[in-house]
């Protein structure tokens, strides 16, 4: 090969302290990535290979071993761990990376057919579900207000956990609170919504509502508000506490004017990644809210309809229209996360504490 | 203004650990008292019981009395939020608050506390700042974050902050142990000026530092480690630097120690 050849030698009896050794010239991944692929498209050729995956996996184990092998020949056993290493560093990053990128990219392909203003702003009432038309006016709004409601009732209780714990909690009661926001993390979303189901809807006999999806999504919104919330408010150094409770300051306000405007951007984070992760919930909504076809403003009296539950819906129509609408919706209720995402990193950012350099 | 500090028969625990034993000393009024002596002593942990502040730790507790003038600050009744507006300290690393200004560090103890006028607050904030002696250094910037500041202008803005409540004493854990020479010397100038207004305690592992500052040192040994730390003697720091009348502490402080 001609990396091996073109390989910065060491000068004999010019590195007495040893410090000095031979490396490869900086094109050599770039090289080794070409022949991989020759070599895997030749073999490829010979075995009759018609499937590219094969060959392309082909091309990646050649690659790996090459660069091991090159570089242990020129740059010594270490180096060349090190390139192995960092090679199967960046192929696992693009095996993470590729599902990603590929639902994003099929999302936006196939949801941006029907996705339009008309599509925004209308709901399904009187729409037949087997031709075209339609939107998901009523299942962004349903979304919104459940979410809305569900996070209104579990931050404040979860901060307030999260406070205690953190700041008041010693002894058994800590121990078991801890114990059951844990338990509560588990719980999975079915569980959660079948519990409401029996209280809200089965023994008080309330109907269904979009409260009621909003009660269930609240119950799994705060264990995630309170571990995140705990976690940032240990990150406050003792000594700020310290310094506020020298000034002669009561605890309670030390944590309100201290220790939460500290730890504000972390918790508001948190707080974002939970509203994005209930916003996906399907199965709290399926049994608790029901799903509508018309728009229905009102979340404490009868069905409303949801985005998670509208994909599902179209997508058990089963006819082109509805897929359509399915995929138009899902890529909504991906913006509609990312938009919240984006929303936390822009509050954590303006509220972190500044340095002032 | 400033007080008399009384301690008789003061010990402190973590937990089961007896940190220190039978402290009894006098702090003079409009003084400074320094603390002296080895690691792990209980200078710290004694210059805390001066303002309730052992007891934030989890399972810290304090037997013995603290008299403030004649008031008994462990007595019951005694609220220690009140003691420590009377109390005041300032911390071995400097540590302002970092959501606020410069100008609302200075105003924190007195805001937070929410008894003064917002045209009053201008004054004092000017007044603690200029005490501090880091007017000038900031007046053109008080509205940027205390953290953006120097180490040694940070701790100045702490002390700024701790006297801006008008406390009667000023506890100073180690203060310059992470400053420069030279914020350090600007440390010890304040100091020697606000002696004048305040009862000043000094804990220090900077012997020089002590020579310098104080009028009268105290020295703190321990008998072993994991034994309880003791208060072995205090007197003028001139003579405890001199002709002290314990054998440990001329080993100490001439550094025969150990």
């Amino acid at each position: 090969m001609t990396a091996v050849e073109d390989a910065v030698a060491v000068p004999a009896g010019k590195d007495p302290l040893g410090i000095q050794h031979a490396r490869l010239p900086r094109w050599t991944p770039a090289a080794v990535a070409i022949g991989a692929i020759v070599l895997a498209v030749v073999a490829g050729a010979a075995a009759d290979l018609g499937n590219k995956v094969q060959v392309g996996l082909i091309a990646g184990l050649l690659y790996v071993v090459g660069t091991f092998a090159v570089s242990a020949a020129v740059e010594g056993v270490r180096q060349a761990k090190d390139r192995l290493v960092t090679v199967l560093m960046w192929g696992a990053f693009l095996i993470a990376v590729i599902p990603l990128a590929s639902l994003i990219w099929e999302t936006v392909d196939r949801g941006k057919t029907v996705l339009d203003a008309d599509f925004l702003t209308h709901s399904m009432n009187g729409v037949l579900t087997i031709g075209p038309g339609g939107g998901l006016y009523h299942a962004l709004l349903g979304t919104i207000e459940q979410v809305a409601i569900a996070t209104v009732i579990a931050v404040p209780i979860a901060l307030l956990t999260a406070v205690y714990l953190v700041e008041y909690g010693r002894g058994r009661l800590a121990t078991a609170v801890t114990f059951f926001v844990d338990v509560m993390t588990g719980i999975p979303s079915i569980v959660a919504g079948l519990f409401v189901l029996s209280l809200w809807i089965v023994i008080l006999d309330l109907g269904y509502s979009g409260f009621a999806g909003s009660l269930a999504l609240a119950i799994l919104m705060i264990p995630v508000v309170v571990r995140s919330t705990e976690e940032m408010l240990k990150l406050v150094p003792n000594e700020l506490r310290e310094a506020s409770y020298a000034l002669g300051v009561p605890k309670w306000k030390t944590i309100v004017k201290v220790v939460l405007p500290t730890s504000v951007g972390g918790i508001t984070t948190g707080v974002m990644l939970a509203v994005a992760r209930i916003t996906g919930e399907t199965a709290p909504v399926l049994l608790l809210v029901f799903g509508s076809q018309a728009i229905n403003t009102n979340p404490f009296d009868g069905t409303q309809a949801s985005l998670p539950l509208y994909v599902y819906q179209q997508w058990a129509n089963g006819n082109q229209a509805s897929w359509d609408r399915a995929w138009a919706a899902a890529l909504v209720l991906i913006a509609f996360v990312m938009i919240l995402n984006l929303l936390a990193r822009g509050i954590a950012r303006w509220k972190a504490p500044k340095t002032g350099r | 203004m400033a007080k008399r500090i009384d301690v008789s028969g003061l010990s402190a625990y973590y937990g089961k650990f007896k940190a220190i034993e039978d402290i009894s000393m006098t702090v003079e009024p409009r003084s400074v008292t320094a603390f002296i002596g080895p690691s792990g002593c209980g200078k710290s942990t004694f210059i805390r019981t001066l303002n309730r502040m052992h007891e934030v730790t989890t399972g810290a507790r304090v037997e013995g009395k603290v008299r403030l003038d004649d008031e008994d600050l462990y007595g019951q009744g005694v609220d220690p939020v009140a003691v420590r507006r009377v109390v005041g300290m300032v911390f071995q690393r400097p540590n302002p608050f970092p959501t606020m200004s410069i100008y609302e560090n200075v105003a924190a103890g007195l805001k937070l506390n929410g008894k003064v006028r917002k045209s009053e607050l201008d004054g004092i904030v000017e007044k603690s700042l200029k005490g501090a002696n880091l007017w000038n250094e900031v007046k053109d910037r008080l509205n940027r974050p205390g953290a953006g500041l120097s180490g040694g202008q940070q701790q100045r803005l702490c002390i700024a902050r701790a006297i801006a409540v008008e406390p009667q004493v000023l506890l100073m854990d180690e203060p310059c142990s992470a400053l420069d020479p030279i914020s350090t010397l600007a440390i010890e100038d304040l100091i020697g000026e606000l002696k004048e207004r305040f009862t000043i305690v000094i804990v220090t592992h900077n012997m020089q530092q002590a020579a310098r500052v104080s009028d009268r040192t105290a020295f703190f040994n321990l008998s072993a480690v994991g034994q309880p730390g003791r208060l072995i003697e205090i007197d003028e720091t001139e003579r405890i630097f001199s002709n002290p009348s314990v054998k440990a502490t001329e080993d100490y402080v001439s550094g025969r120690f150990g």
